[in-house]
This record gives structure tokens, C-alpha cells and sequence, in this order.
């Protein structure tokens, strides 16, 4: 389990970019920006609009596009099984028949619409991740969230608890690994047997982990206390969030880019029969 | 104003709510500026109880508890008492809050609210000290045990507390940790700091300039550290006696060398074979 | 009927840039009713090495074997090596999970399936060794203090009767009390039972007095393999092995080298004992009479 050591929450790679010195609050915010612009989506050359956009993007961020795309492995099931649903399931002109399912125009442009809508939005997501810390994005939550606080939102506590978990998951992962370790050697057969054996074997790793969970949250509590912290009020930061000119400039460049996209999505329809 | 004691305990009990017998009896003792004071006993003996009474974690039951003059029992003065009485624990783990080494020790004096700037500097100076300046952006899950313990001292560095209360901090260290750890706090007294340093190895406490044994919940030793660690009272008090003074101690009791021999093996070595 | 471990080799992810190599060309053996100390800094390569006893962690160059039974990937044998090796870990009270103590420490028997009433017999054995009474059976084992926890662990796997016992720094944390007990707990298991023992230790001094033989590994390499007695003049000479020699040693060392006649050894008393018997004493002493005089 020691691999995942070297990979972060969000695969954050620390490299010197354009992007990666952006303030985390712009980039949060554009990425809402990109994640609904590509929702409004309608004609497939769009997409490939998109496609150029990302290409850039991972130019500007120093990242390999390799590794920007592998960001998308894991929901590749499930992208598979949605354009698999649209295509079978889909209401309109048949074109080809695989024994009882019916394959549709329709049913094919939809299967593509949504495979690479889900597959846009994992990457652009990832982007941020790659590209902002852990910490960077928690500070960057808290500090858009904290004009709710006066309406009783936790802004702070939300982002504290998200940056102790994350610092404690290497840990976590590591201890997991021992207890099972332990275990296996008592006899427990957490490698062999049916689903529903291997799930009563988890028991006697899951209990464990818990109590370290929680003896954990108590001494480290005692120790935050003890070191003087005492919410957020009154609390600094030694690196705080400085939002710069490029930040506006990135922010207004990406909402610009998506209002151009969408013009051009929509004066497609003189020229290309929209997807959907 | 500068108190002359950093710490003042008067005819101080503690019981636990709920436990049948107190875990600290009477304890009356008072703690000089720039001491390096090791607090003794077996488990049991009431060795954390009394680091978290001194750091106003605990409450005192009966009798009262001051630091630097302000008492323990006033909700008002737990910060400053917090501030001026930082305290390490035995688990390296479940003190560390930041994914950093830098972000962990900013966050005192974060919760101090200290501008960016300082903090910034007071983190640097605390990790020179404490002798990880090389390690400050890398993520805490990949120090050693010394190392996160030394991390833990320079968070307490950083928020510049006079006093350094550690309990058990070399419990769970390997022999090197246990080492680092000593080294820091040997320069850190010599710095001027007070240190109030508690453990069951007898060992670790020939460097103090007086030790204090607790046994049951009680004071039952107080005075330079070759006087309090003789052989025979030792074994009472559920302590093993190390080696070096049990050497010693034969080798005075035979007239091998002179009583006032110092303890360490040093002195032992120039006594038995003086240079001619 | 051994454990045989021969040109051993375990490397961490191998082609990738965390590939680290914790294991290179390890070799001994484990008798029944030895004891062996593994000893080296932190990273060297023994908890990697435990791991492999129990087949936990399949051999990548070389082999390992036990009682004959050859520890291999697909093998299938692996839990027949877990029957026979015991594994207790670093801080086994970590794996405590059963609702009652007589659940924990039958845990591993019911695991081998073995019948109920052998399971009740072996808990019985494994607490009244550990000496855990049995009025204690149905209470939580969370209910209990830490170096009880560790002997209702220690007594879980025991109770699996197992032939050899592989101990991660068993001691680590105990105050000096409960180390004792547990020691001496160990050495009687070797003696009254026969079983062949391997303790991973920081504590050279620990190592030094109880064990037969001694393996010390430095960055996954066999730096010295043999019996204690034959390691001192090594601990002296080298302190390349990132392993203080326990003081006591040091001292004797020195005073051998200044011409006084004691023994290379880690016991103060020893020590003690020689350096009051040093006729050479009784020279100096006159000598000092005679400056007073």
C-alpha cells in the first residue's frame, strides 16, 4: 500500500506553471464556469472546441496531457455503461437491430453527447486537483464559502476537517495495511472466499481502525487545544490567499471563452443539425 | 513582570470523574525559570495527569495551579497559560495537524493570529532549531518518529514558549529518535528555556538539573538527580535504575572510585584509569 | 525441522521510482527452541524480513522455508506456514476487534478450524501463560489497560500453538516492569516448549542477553550473523551498522584498551565485578594511601 504515498487526494502534481500559481478561488470558480459550459453543449464540433481547450489548459499547466487524461480512467465504466444505456434505450428513427435492442439515431447521438460530457467534466475537474493543493483548495473553500458564516455555515470547520483528514489518509492507509497484515496472520482469509466470506472477514479490521479513528480525533483534539486553537475567529494564515490581476484575468478569459463557445454552439444550427 | 517561577503547585489533588482514588495527591511544587526538571514515575503514578494540570487541560480537584502567576482555574487566562506552557505528547502521530512540516508548525501561530510575515519567520527559526529546515515543504506522513516529535517541540518554538512540558515524548521513538530528541532539548535548555520533562526512563533524566519522582499520585523524591536515582529505593518505586548509576554505585560501595564521581561515562572511565 | 531462509531478496516497487530495495541475499536459520535476534536500524529491512516468515510476503529472489514447506506465491501452503509461525506485530494490541477477550484469543483456533472444544483448551493455555485470569473471559478486551491489551494479543496468537513465534519489538512502549514479565514470559515458552523464537529488536542489550544467536542486518544486507559473544568485538570496532553499542560495552572496550583486565561485555554487574577484583586496584589504592598519608 506504500505506492499510494506518492499519490495525493486528487493526484496533486506539484510542478512551477501559469495555472498552478493561480489563486485556488479563481480556479474553483472557473471550473464551475467550464463544468456548466460544457452541460450547455449541443453540437459535437463544440466538443472538439472543447478538446482544444483542454489541450491548452495542459499546456498552460505544464502537465504532460498523458497523465491529464489518465485522470479519467476511473469513471471510464461508468461512461461506458451510460453510453451503452443511451444507446439501447433510446426512442426514435432505428438503425440497427442486436436482437431484441434497437439501436437509434437517436440513441446514438445521445450515447455520444453524454460519454463525453461526463468525460469533459472528470477532466476539467481533475485539472483542479492536479493543479491546487489539498490545502490550497480547502483555504480557497473556506474562503468563498465565508460570507455564509454570519448565516451560521461552518465555513471554517469545513475546511479544517478537510485538511486534517487528508493529512491523515497516508497514515490511515498504512495502518489498514498493518491490521490486515495482523489479521491474515491469525488465520482471517481476507484474500480467498466468496464476497459475503471476505465481507464478515473485514470485521476484525474494520473494528480496529475504528477505535484508532477515534482515539486519534481525541488526543488530537487535546493537542489542538493545547497548542491554542480555538476556532476560526481571530485565525491567520502564513500563507494567505492573495487574489492577483492574472486572477481576474484568467476568470473573465474563461467566462469570456465559454459565452464565445456557446455563440458559436448556437449559430452552428444554420450550419450542422444540432445533436439533440 | 516576570514571575521566578514558571510553575506553582499548591496542595494539589486531581481524581478523575468517576475513578475511585485520586491520581494526584497533595502535590506541592514549585518550578524555576530555566530548570530542566524530569518528572518520574511508573504508570500509574500520575506523570500525565500532572503535565495536563500544568497546562490547564485538567483542573485541579482541591488546591490551585499557577503559570507564570496566572491560575489554571480561570477560564480568562487559559490562553496566555496555553501560550507560555506548550505541551508534546507521547504519540508522535496524534499531535501533527498540518500535511507540511512548515504548515504544522505555522499552526500556533496561526491560532495566535500573528501576521503572515512573522509567522513565517517564526516558523524558520523554530525549524533551525529543531534542525528541519531541510524538511520544510515535505508532507509529515514521511518523517521518522524523532522527527515528528522534534516537529512537535518546534511547534511549540514557534508560538515562543518559555516552558516546554513533554510527556513520555521518547516512549514510542527508536533509540536514534530518542537521541534527536534529547539533543534538541539539550540546546534549548541551554538556551534558557524551562523544560519539565516526564518519563520512566531513568536514563533520559541524568541531563536534568533536578528530578522529581512521583509514586501513587505523590511527590515521594525531589533533589539533584545522582541524589533521587540510588539502587535501593528505585525498585519501590516500580523504576529501573540504569545501568551507568548501578556501575556507579558498586563501584563507589567498593572504594573503586571516589563517591563524588560524576555520573556519566566519562567520569566513570577517567576515574578508573587515571591518565599518568 | 527449521525455518530456512536462504539468499532472501524483497524489493518495493520494482520499475517504479519509489523501487527500493529492503532485502538483499539473507540468509539463516531458525531451530526450534533457539532464539534469534534480529537486529539493525530503522529501514533495514526487519519488519520486511518477519513478513516473509509468515508468508505473508512471497520471496523475490530466494526462498524460504518452513519445516520443509517451501513459501512460494501460489503455492497454496501459505496457511499451513501461518499455522506454524506466529506473527506478532508492533503494537499488537492495534488488532484487538472481538467483543470478549475468550473471542479475541480464539480467533486465530477458530480461524484453523479447529474443534470447540480445542479452541476452549488452547484459549485457556494461551491466557494462563499470558496470565490472564479467566474471570476476565467475557469482559471487552478494550476494557483494559495498554500492557494487558498486548498480552490478551500476545495470547491470541499463542493460542494458535504455534511451533515458532516472530515477535516485531514486542517491548516497544512497556515500562520496565511489564518488559520484564514479558521476557521472561519468552524465555520459559523456548524452554518448557520447545518453541524456536525470532525477536526484532532496536535494543542491543535486550539482544545481546537473551538471544542464541544474532542477525544483524544493515540497509537489507547481512552484516553479522553468529552468536553474541562473537558480535561484541564486532559492535566495538565498527560503528558502521547506525547502532550505538550499548554503553556498558563501550566502557569495557575503552578500559581493555587502557590496560585494565575485564571482560568485552554489556552487564554492569560483570563489570563491576571484574573491575573490584582488578589486581591492579590494589596497587592504585596503595598508591593513594600513601598520596594521603
Amino acid at each position: 500500500m506504500r505506492f499510494l504515498n506518492h499519490m495525493t487526494f486528487g493526484q496533486y502534481i506539484p510542478t512551477e506553471s501559469l495555472i498552478h500559481r493561480l489563486d485556488p478561488r479563481c480556479k474553483i470558480l472557473a471550473t464551475t464556469l467550464l463544468l456548466t459550459g460544457i452541460f450547455l453543449a449541443d453540437h459535437a464540433v463544440v466538443y472538439i472546441l472543447w478538446g482544444v481547450a483542454l489541450i491548452v489548459l495542459a499546456g498552460a499547466s505544464k502537465l504532460p496531457i498523458r497523465m491529464v487524461l489518465g485522470s479519467a480512467r476511473p469513471v471510464l465504466i461508468l461512461v461506458l455503461f451510460t453510453g451503452l444505456l443511451h444507446l439501447f434505450f433510446t426512442d426514435g428513427t432505428p438503425l440497427v437491430s442486436v436482437g431484441p435492442l434497437v439501436i437509434t439515431r437517436e440513441g446514438i447521438r445521445l450515447a455520444a453527447a453524454m460519454s463525453f460530457r461526463l468525460v469533459f467534466l472528470v477532466l476539467f475537474a481533475s485539472f483542479l486537483t492536479l493543479t491546487t493543493s489539498p490545502m490550497e483548495l480547502a483555504d480557497g473553500i473556506e474562503s468563498l464559502f465565508s460570507p455564509l458564516v454570519r448565516f451560521g455555515f461552518p465555513a471554517h470547520e469545513l475546511a479544517m476537517m478537510m485538511t486534517i483528514s487528508l493529512r491523515f489518509i497516508p497514515t490511515l492507509l498504512d495502518e489498514t495495511d498493518r491490521i490486515m497484515k495482523a489479521q491474515i496472520a491469525r488465520g482471517a482469509m481476507l484474500d480467498q472466499g466468496n464476497f459475503f466470506r471476505r465481507l464478515q472477514s473485514f470485521l476484525p479490521v474494520l473494528i480496529p481502525l475504528f477505535v484508532i479513528v477515534f482515539q486519534r480525533a481525541e488526543d488530537l483534539a487535546v493537542a489542538m487545544e493545547s497548542r491554542c486553537y480555538k476556532g476560526g475567529s481571530g485565525r491567520t494564515r502564513m500563507n494567505p490567499l492573495c487574489w492577483k490581476n492574472s486572477d481576474s484575468f484568467a476568470l473573465l478569459g474563461v467566462a469570456l471563452g465559454i459565452v464565445l463557445v456557446e455563440c458559436a454552439d448556437r449559430n452552428l444550427s444554420w450550419f450542422v443539425t444540432p445533436l439533440l | 513582570m516576570p514571575q521566578e517561577f514558571v510553575c506553582d503547585l499548591r496542595e494539589v489533588w486531581y481524581t478523575y470523574s468517576g475513578a475511585r482514588a485520586p491520581a494526584l495527591r497533595d502535590i506541592s511544587l514549585r518550578i524555576q525559570r530555566g530548570e530542566w526538571l524530569g518528572i518520574l514515575g511508573s504508570n500509574g503514578s500520575g506523570k500525565s495527569t500532572l503535565a495536563r494540570v500544568m497546562n490547564a487541560l485538567l483542573i485541579p480537584t482541591q488546591g490551585a495551579c499557577f503559570v507564570e502567576g496566572f491560575p489554571t482555574s480561570d477560564t480568562a487566562s487559559l490562553w496566555e497559560i496555553r501560550r507560555r506552557m506548550a505541551l508534546v505528547f507521547q504519540n508522535p502521530e496524534n499531535q501533527i495537524v498540518g500535511a507540511t512540516v512548515e504548515d504544522d508548525a505555522a499552526f500556533g501561530p496561526e491560532n495566535l493570529g500573528f501576521p503572515p510575515d512573522e509567522i513565517r519567520s517564526r516558523v524558520r527559526s523554530a525549524l533551525a532549531v529543531t534542525g528541519l529546515s531541510a524538511k520544510a515543504g515535505k508532507p509529515t506522513y514521511t518523517l521518522s518518529g524523532g522527527e515528528k516529535q522534534r516537529l512537535a517541540i518546534a511547534g511549540a518554538l514557534a508560538i515562543d514558549s518559555p516552558c516546554l512540558v513533554l510527556d513520555e515524548p521518547t516512549a514510542m521513538l527508536d533509540p536514534v529518535g530518542r537521541a534527536e530528541v534529547l539533543d534538541v532539548l539539550a540546546s534549548l535548555h541551554a538556551q534558557g528555556r524551562t523544560i519539565l520533562y516526564i518519563t520512566h526512563r531513568l536514563e533520559e533524566t541524568l541531563l536534568c538539573s533536578r528530578v522529581v519522582v512521583l509514586n501513587n499520585g505523590a511527590v515521594v523524591a525531589d533533589g539533584a538527580a545522582d541524589d533521587v536515582l540510588s539502587a535501593d529505593a528505585c525498585g519501590g518505586w516500580g523504576l529501573e535504575p540504569p545501568p551507568l548509576l548501578l556501575l556507579r554505585k558498586a563501584l563507589i560501595d567498593s572504594g573503586r572510585i571516589p563517591s563524588d564521581t560524576l555520573p556519566s561515562y566519562t567520569a566513570l572511565e577517567a576515574a578508573l584509569c587515571p591518565s599518568s | 525441522m527449521s525455518i530456512v531462509v536462504s539468499a532472501l531478496g524483497y524489493t518495493y516497487h520494482p520499475g517504479t521510482p519509489l523501487e527500493t530495495v529492503a532485502l538483499e541475499d539473507i540468509s539463516f536459520q531458525l531451530e526450534p527452541g533457539q532464539w534469534i535476534s534480529v537486529v539493525g536500524h530503522t529501514g533495514s529491512g526487519k519488519s520486511t524480513l518477519a513478513q516473509h516468515l509468515n508468508g505473508l510476503l512471497p520471496p523475490q529472489r530466494g526462498s524460504v522455508e518452513v519445516d520443509g514447506i517451501p513459501c512460494r506465491k501460489g503455492e497454496g501452503r501459505l496457511r499451513e506456514i501461518r499455522r506454524i509461525v506466529g506473527l506478532v506485530f508492533q503494537y499488537p494490541e492495534q488488532q484487538l476487534f472481538a467483543e470478549t477477550v475468550f473471542d479475541e484469543i480464539s480467533y486465530a483456533p477458530r480461524n484453523w478450524s479447529c474443534p470447540e472444544q480445542e479452541v476452549e483448551r488452547r484459549v485457556r493455555t494461551a491466557a494462563e501463560r499470558l496470565g490472564i485470569p479467566e474471570a476476565t473471559f467475557q469482559r471487552s478486551p478494550f476494557h483494559f489497560s495498554g500492557g494487558e491489551k498486548r498480552k490478551i494479543a500476545i495470547a491470541s496468537v499463542l493460542a494458535a500453538s504455534p511451533r515458532y513465534l516472530v515477535l516485531d519489538e514486542p517491548t516497544a512502549g512497556l515500562d520496565t516492569t511489564s518488559r520484564k514479565e514479558l521476557l521472561a514470559l519468552l524465555k520459559e515458552l523456548r524452554s518448557s516448549e520447545g518453541l524456536g523464537i525470532l525477536l526484532i529488536t532496536h535494543d542491543l542489550e535486550m539482544a545481546l542477553e537473551m538471544s542464541s544467536r544474532i542477525l544483524l542486518l544493515h540497509e537489507g544486507r547481512r552484516f553479522f550473523w553468529g552468536t553474541p559473544d562473537e558480535l561484541l568485538p564486532e559492535l566495538t570496532e565498527r560503528n558502521a551498522v547506525r547502532l550505538a553499542p550499548p554503553d556498558i560495552l563501550a566502557l569495557s572496550s575503552r578500559l581493555l584498551s587502557r590496560g585494565c583486565s575485564v571482560p568485552l561485555t554489556w552487564d554492569w554487574e560483570t563489570l563491576a565485578n571484574a573491575l573490584n577484583r582488578d589486581p591492579s586496584f590494589i596497587l592504585r589504592k596503595n598508591e593513594a594511601d600513601e598520596c594521603a598519608s
